[in-house]
């Protein structure tokens, strides 16, 4: 039998301080810490005295040769330093708004003292690791994408792994038999069929937002697999798409680190950074954005005020669904260029909890997208150098960070208040 | 120029809740929609508004009938309504709520907010209605968001407007403010249904008053020769008592003492501020005061629900400031909390899992890790005859009773028991009238078996009538003490608002 | 035991926890005598694996590369291989279930971690938890039975219980940390729990690649076999893979039934997971109720792993050692309407069909994912029984109300 003692069932209702001024006093511990660790592991760490370079050009690049040298020692003692004063100025200062911006900092300079560490006495291409980590963060960012557009009228998708795959397989096989074209097109029809089944069940049949989802990723699992098995593994020239070539924009993709990072890609990855644009202008300066987010807010609101909420959501939810069938579009046809089974590998879900540390804006999913990009990019990268980090704990980031946010250690913030709720008219 | 509703019905599986209901409303005209709890208010008035397709009857409009399919319809047809529960989209600024719906665009979707902006406070100026448009709705108080309401509608140039119970969450001033409105709405040429359960409010504003019952319209009155005596006749089938029968209390020794207690809600601000008061055995002393200036963060202290900030509880004596919920329960306090459907009961529970919810642990349902059901089934039963629960049996969810009879289940439960001391909050919001008579009886029991009760509500009728002493909360500090017996309804008004001299 | 196996809510001291309206099918008890209210209970699952097995053809015969190379020529015998082929898989999808012995063995064998993480999601179910981290609990569960069978020297007797006691912890812990989370932080369990699932495979996959557990001389995340001792002792002799773990299987659903029904902590547990507000005015510490529900549910969904762990000849552990138990379980907790009892038939059913699937697969090249497809469709006939009535054109009956979350927290 559970009863509370009295002490213990208080502790939980005590709260002194707000749970923002909580979090920056969280935040500026951790930064502590982290600072004090990379002065020790990277900093004193390194012999002295060797050099780390960064190879600032790639191999196809206009100006080549950039390269910055410096003491890894020096640079990782003095990150270290800057974190842990990062981190007494949260403990100190007040000023809320500037948690986020100073954990984002302390990230960044954290990454740069590991691959200080790591380059530590050889060489080690900047440039190439931005360009993954953009590279990388293309489909995590339109499964986050994805689950942006159901949640912010309130339907969660946890189908997003599913609708990747399925429309990754649509579109090697369509692009194999038909085409790029055909096979864009495929993916996008598959994307938004299931999409349609996630709102049908959802909202005609009131079935669990969450069993739904599940649904989805099994029978996209289960049809694609077996169809690998038994139609691609026989016809193997339907496995066979030719890769989307990359696309670079004069003269901007000459600029030196700029240039390959960002303007030499796929049109897929150019379409991320304008669908985030997009989604970001539309949800907020629209009739469409009004009305999506008041049928995810107050469902009820929206319909005494005359708009048709079932309509609101099968049409983002479908539409979301799109989103999906691009990013599997980009996964099947410009990443990896054939189709293998169970090829997302969970990539779905780090959508999922790039939404979540996004807090639902599309410009913070794309933050989000580039961070966990940056830490696989890293993951490859350490498991190229051989550093001795094992690369599980790199893989493992995405789904820590999204618990740790959840927890609301590192920005709480509020989904949609009708999310994951149906809406039954009588 | 009128507005009609001819022979609505509506069934629901288990019950009718409106069966041939007429009425109509002229331009220009105010038309009091009266009944209890239950009547068939606000399913006939979502059936007008298009949120409910009726199974028969019509609507017609300044002659045309009405397609009852959507709001839409009804938007455009000219009806407007501001709900019981506001729907106002709380992250969304007050021109954002308004233009919901009918949206000013520049270029394609493009919102047109300045445009919006502008709209606002054309229509807040000329009904003097004064809303901020780039305030976020979830910072405005609820006077103010009613307002918000009111001019959503107004932009959407509606010429019948019904308010469905518009004066539950204002205090006595503010409903002068909102009657001052509404006059300037008739005076418009607009007309008003006004639902509502309030007699006084109805005779006060109305030019007509229609009375429901039970899903019928058991008749009309005029406002200038009815009185509320006759009116509560018709809303409820029978007399009723207009006040609550009790004794002279006779109090006690001190049971609940508390002494400079400040507690913290759930955003961390102070919002009980050092406020003492005691309550004796016999007594009922009734906590009035405007929703959310306290008085639920004072009952959860006390209860064990929530961690003061400092200051000291003492029940029956005991020091309980640090006691959790179970503790306290166990102390012999009874109480029944203020939102039922959330903390009251578990609603997927039958009747009886219910009744047992803070005793199972205990004799005689269980002995340590096993439950007797029969034991808790025997029990309930008894309890559900005793405190006249109507229910067909015990054994079904506790979520298909109605709001009243939810409400007797946890009576029973927490007064079945020696009880020492009865926190009672919002005990009869959205009850109907006989289980009200039947709730605010047993508690006047209590008293009389020498219970202290701490009663707290927001209808300070209902504060005014049962009450043997009333402290008015405002701004989480005790605003005034007053006895119901002479004190007037307008002093009491004034410290709720933080205006009145404390005596 | 038939006879109450269908009916969810409990039994006659236990107050159910939904009044339907009776409204069955007539014509059911008639044919079979089956009584009308388990009949009724029966109904919509039984149809829904009918409907799963008829789409489970449609895609069969979609599939069939050769037949529609053929289509051109002789579109007659196309259409035959077609239905020969739906024919031969499933024959060989029954046969490879119940045909044998063996058949019946493997069946038992498979059942084994499927009961057991079904009633894992079950239990979480009836408490108001959306449990989806059985995958990862028994990632964890499995390990920790794993590590025992490894390094400790015990004789069998003593052995076994430790190992399995040491999955209970294993998982109870990980699904706890669930449970804890949510008590504390108000963090929602079903992100929590994929987010798990995700980190325990790859704490494995680190963890087998560790000399603690990889066997030596291969580079691979590949276990050392366990002791002798610590595995679970087949029932037929070695020959039939079926072991103890279904005894194990059996009891838990017992346990559970009797937890959830007839003791106070189960009285406790449903409650904080329908009304966490409600349970704690009522007095309970619902921050420790969370926690110890998702412990029992991440204990089961342990020994889950510790049956793949401690029973799966050769022995020796790879990196994904729960497949789509984890997933299997979500679909088996539904199908079994989330009653304990319901989990054992629905465990043994789907058993049936993954081990008959496997057969199948070698028999008849239906890959066993035919076996996700049709676990999918069952889900959605069981979770939107209104489809399945449109398609069977029954009379509806009491509304059935799907919801189980309440969005993020």
């Amino acid at each position: 039998m559970i009863t509370a003692t009295a002490e213990e069932e208080r502790v939980e209702v005590r709260n002194r301080s707000t749970p923002e001024e909580r979090r920056s006093s969280m935040v500026g511990g951790v930064l502590v810490a982290l600072g004090v660790f990379v002065f020790i592991a990277f900093g004193l760490g390194v012999e002295a005295g060797l050099d780390a370079t960064f190879n600032l050009s790639l191999q196809t690049d206009r100006f080549q040769g950039l390269a910055w040298v410096v003491d890894a020692r020096t640079l990782s003692m003095t990150l270290g330093v800057m974190i842990v004063a990062l981190g007494v100025w949260r403990l100190t200062q007040r000023a809320l708004d500037w948690t986020n911006i100073a954990l984002a900092i302390g990230f960044l300079f954290f990454s740069l003292a590991f691959l200080t560490w790591a380059a530590a006495g050889s060489q080690f291409s900047m440039v190439g690791m931005l360009r993954s980590t953009v590279i990388l963060s293309v489909v995590v960012v339109f499964g986050a994408l994805t689950g942006l557009m159901c949640e912010r009228v309130g339907i969660i998708n946890i189908g997003i792994e599913g609708q990747l795959l399925a429309s990754a397989f649509a579109g090697v096989v369509l692009s194999s038999a038909f085409g790029t074209a055909a096979g864009i097109v495929g993916a996008l029809v598959t994307g938004a069929l299931l999409g349609w089944l996630l709102a049908w069940l959802t909202i005609r049949f009131h079935v669990d937002q969450i069993i739904a989802g599940v649904v989805i990723n099994f029978l996209a699992l289960g049809l694609t697999s077996l169809m690998s098995a038994r139609i691609l593994s026989v016809v193997q020239t339907l496995n066979a798409p030719e890769r989307i070539p990359s696309w670079r924009i004069p003269l901007l993709a000459d600029i030196p680190v700029v240039g390959p990072t960002l303007f030499d890609h796929t049109y897929f990855v150019y379409g991320m950074f304008i669908l985030v644009m997009a989604i970001h202008l539309g949800l907020f300066y629209t009739r469409w954005g009004l009305r999506s987010r008041s049928v995810g807010e107050h469902p009820r609101a929206a319909d005494t005020a005359g708009i048709n909420v079932y309509f609101v959501r099968y049409r983002n939810v479908i539409l979301g669904g799109m989103i999906a069938g691009f990013g599997g579009a980009f996964l099947g046809l410009s990443q990896v260029a054939r189709f293998e089974e169970d090829m997302t590998g969970g990539v779905g879900f780090i959508g999922l909890a790039a939404m979540i540390f996004g807090r639902w804006m599309p410009v913070g999913v794309l933050g989000a997208g580039l961070v966990f990009g940056f830490a696989r990019a890293v993951q490859q990268k350490a498991a190229i150098l051989n550093i001795g980090l094992p690369s599980e704990f790199l893989l493992m980031l995405p789904y820590v960070v999204t618990i740790i946010v959840v927890a609301g250690v590192v920005g709480r913030s509020r989904p949609p208040a009708a999310d994951g709720q149906p809406y039954i008219k009588q | 120029m009128a507005l009609e509703l001819r022979g609505i019905t509506k069934r629901f599986p288990t019950v009718v809740a409106n069966d041939g209901v007429s009425l109509s409303v002229e331009a220009g005209e105010i038309v009091a929609l009266l009944g209890e709890n239950g009547a068939g208010k606000t399913t006939l008035m979502n059936i007008l508004f298009g949120l409910y397709s009726p199974d028969e009857g019509e609507v017609v409009v300044d002659g045309k009938p009405l397609e009852l399919s959507n709001p839409s319809a009804s938007i455009s047809a000219g009806i407007g309504m501001v709900h019981q529960h506001f729907m106002l989209v709380p992250v969304f600024t007050v021109a954002e709520n308004v233009i919901l719906g009918i949206e000013p665009l520049r270029g394609l979707d493009w919102i047109d907010k300045k445009g919006a902006d502008d709209l606002v406070r054309e229509v807040s100026d000329r009904y003097g209605l004064s809303v901020d448009p780039e305030a976020m709705v979830e910072d405005l108080p609820v006077g103010v968001q009613q307002r918000v309401e009111i001019v959503k509608v107004l932009v959407r140039d509606a010429r019948y407007i019904i308010f469905d119970e518009p004066t539950a969450v204002l205090t006595p001033q503010e409903v002068e403010e909102f009657f001052e409105i509404v006059r300037g709405l008739k005076a418009d040429g607009k007309g008003v249904i006004f639902i509502s359960h309030k007699l006084r409010e109805a005779l006060e504003i109305a030019d007509r008053i229609v009375v429901l019952r039970d899903g019928r319209s058991v008749g009309e009155a005029d406002p200038a020769t009815a009185t509320t005596e006759q009116l509560a006749e018709m809303m409820v089938g029978r007399p009723v008592l207009m006040t609550v029968d009790k004794e002279e209390s006779r109090p006690g020794d001190v049971v609940l003492s508390v002494q400079q207690l400040v507690v913290l809600d759930d955003r961390g601000r102070r919002t009980v501020e050092g406020v003492s008061f005691e309550v004796r055995s016999g007594e009922i002393v009734g906590v009035a005061g405007i929703q959310g200036n306290g008085q639920t963060e004072l009952v959860e202290s006390i209860t064990g629900m929530r961690r003061s900030l400092a200051g000291k509880v003492f029940i029956g004596g005991e020091d309980t400031t640090r006691l959790g919920p179970r503790a306290i329960h166990r102390l012999g306090v009874a109480h029944v909390p203020e939102d039922r459907l959330e903390s009251g009961l578990v609603l997927e529970f039958t009747v009886a899992e219910n009744i047992v919810l803070n005793s199972y642990y205990d004799d005689p349902y269980s002995s340590g890790i096993r439950m007797d059901w029969e034991a808790a089934n025997g029990a309930s039963q008894r309890l559900v005859d005793e405190y006249d629960v109507k229910t067909t049996r015990v054994d079904v969810p506790v979520s298909t009773l109605s709001g009243g009879n939810q409400q007797k289940v946890i009576v029973a439960r927490e007064c079945d028991r020696d009880v020492k001391l009865v926190v009672a909050a919002q005990p009869t919001r959205g009850v109907d009238v006989g289980s009200i008579e039947n709730i605010h009886a047993r508690i006047v029991r209590q008293r009389d078996e020498g219970a202290a009760v701490l009663f707290v509500s927001s209808e300070l009728d209902e504060v005014i009538s049962i009450s043997d002493r009333i402290l008015v909360m405002f701004g989480g500090r005790i605003a005034g003490e007053f006895n119901p017996e002479t004190a007037t309804k307008n002093e009491i008004g004034l410290a709720m608002l933080g205006s009145g001299a404390p005596s | 035991m038939t006879d109450r196996s269908a009916e969810p809510g409990g039994d006659e001291t236990s107050p159910p926890s939904n009044g339907g309206t009776p409204s069955g099918p007539g014509w059911l008890h008639r044919v079979t005598g089956v009584s009308e209210r388990l009949g009724r209970a029966l109904l919509v699952p039984s149809l829904a694996l009918l409907l799963a097995l008829v789409v489970g053809a449609v895609i069969i015969m979609v599939t069939d590369v050769d037949a529609w190379q053929l289509m051109g020529e002789d579109p007659g015998a196309a259409i035959g291989d077609m239905f020969r082929g739906v024919w031969v898989a499933y024959r060989e999808l029954f046969l490879g279930a119940f045909g044998t012995v063996r058949a019946v063995s493997e069946t038992l064998f498979t059942a084994t971690p499927l009961i057991l993480a079904g009633l894992a999601v079950a239990l979480g179910f009836r408490t108001g938890l959306f449990n989806i981290g059985a995958r990862g609990q028994m990632f964890i569960g499995g390990l920790f039975a794993l590590w025992v069978g490894l390094h400790v020297e015990l004789p069998a007797g003593l052995h076994i219980p430790l190992a399995l006691l040491a999955a209970v912890i294993g998982g109870g812990l990980w699904g706890g940390l669930t449970g804890l989370l949510k008590a504390r932080t108000g963090a929602h369990e079903v992100i929590t729990t994929i987010m798990l699932n995700f980190v325990a495979a790859f704490l494995v996959l680190y963890a087998l690649k560790t000399p603690l557990f990889q066997q030596g001389g291969s580079n691979l995340p590949l276990s050392s076999p366990i002791m002798e001792s610590a595995r679970l002792p087949p029932i037929f002799g070695s020959a039939f893979r079926v072991n103890i773990g279904v005894f194990i299987a059996l009891g838990a659903v017992f346990f559970i039934y009797w937890l959830l029904y007839k003791s106070t902590i189960g009285f406790e547990l449903r409650a904080a997971g329908f009304s966490p507000t409600a349970s704690s005015y009522a007095g309970m510490n619902v921050a420790v109720l969370y926690t110890l529900v998702m412990f029992i549910s991440g204990g089961l969904a342990g020994l889950a792993g510790a049956s793949m762990t401690l029973g799966l000849p050769p022995y020796t552990v790879t990196s994904n050692f729960p497949g789509t138990i984890g997933f299997d379980a979500i679909a088996l907790a539904l199908l079994g309407r989330s009653h304990p009892i319901g989990v054992l038939w629905s465990g043994l059913l789907f058993g049936a069909l993954i081990a008959g699937g496997r057969t199948m697969q070698a028999a008849a090249g239906v890959t066993v994912d035919l076996v996700i497809v049709m676990q999918a469709l069952i889900i959605i006939f069981i979770a939107a029984p209104e489809l399945v009535r449109a398609v069977f054109r029954l009379k509806p009956t009491e509304a059935e109300p799907t919801q189980l979350t309440k969005g993020w927290g």
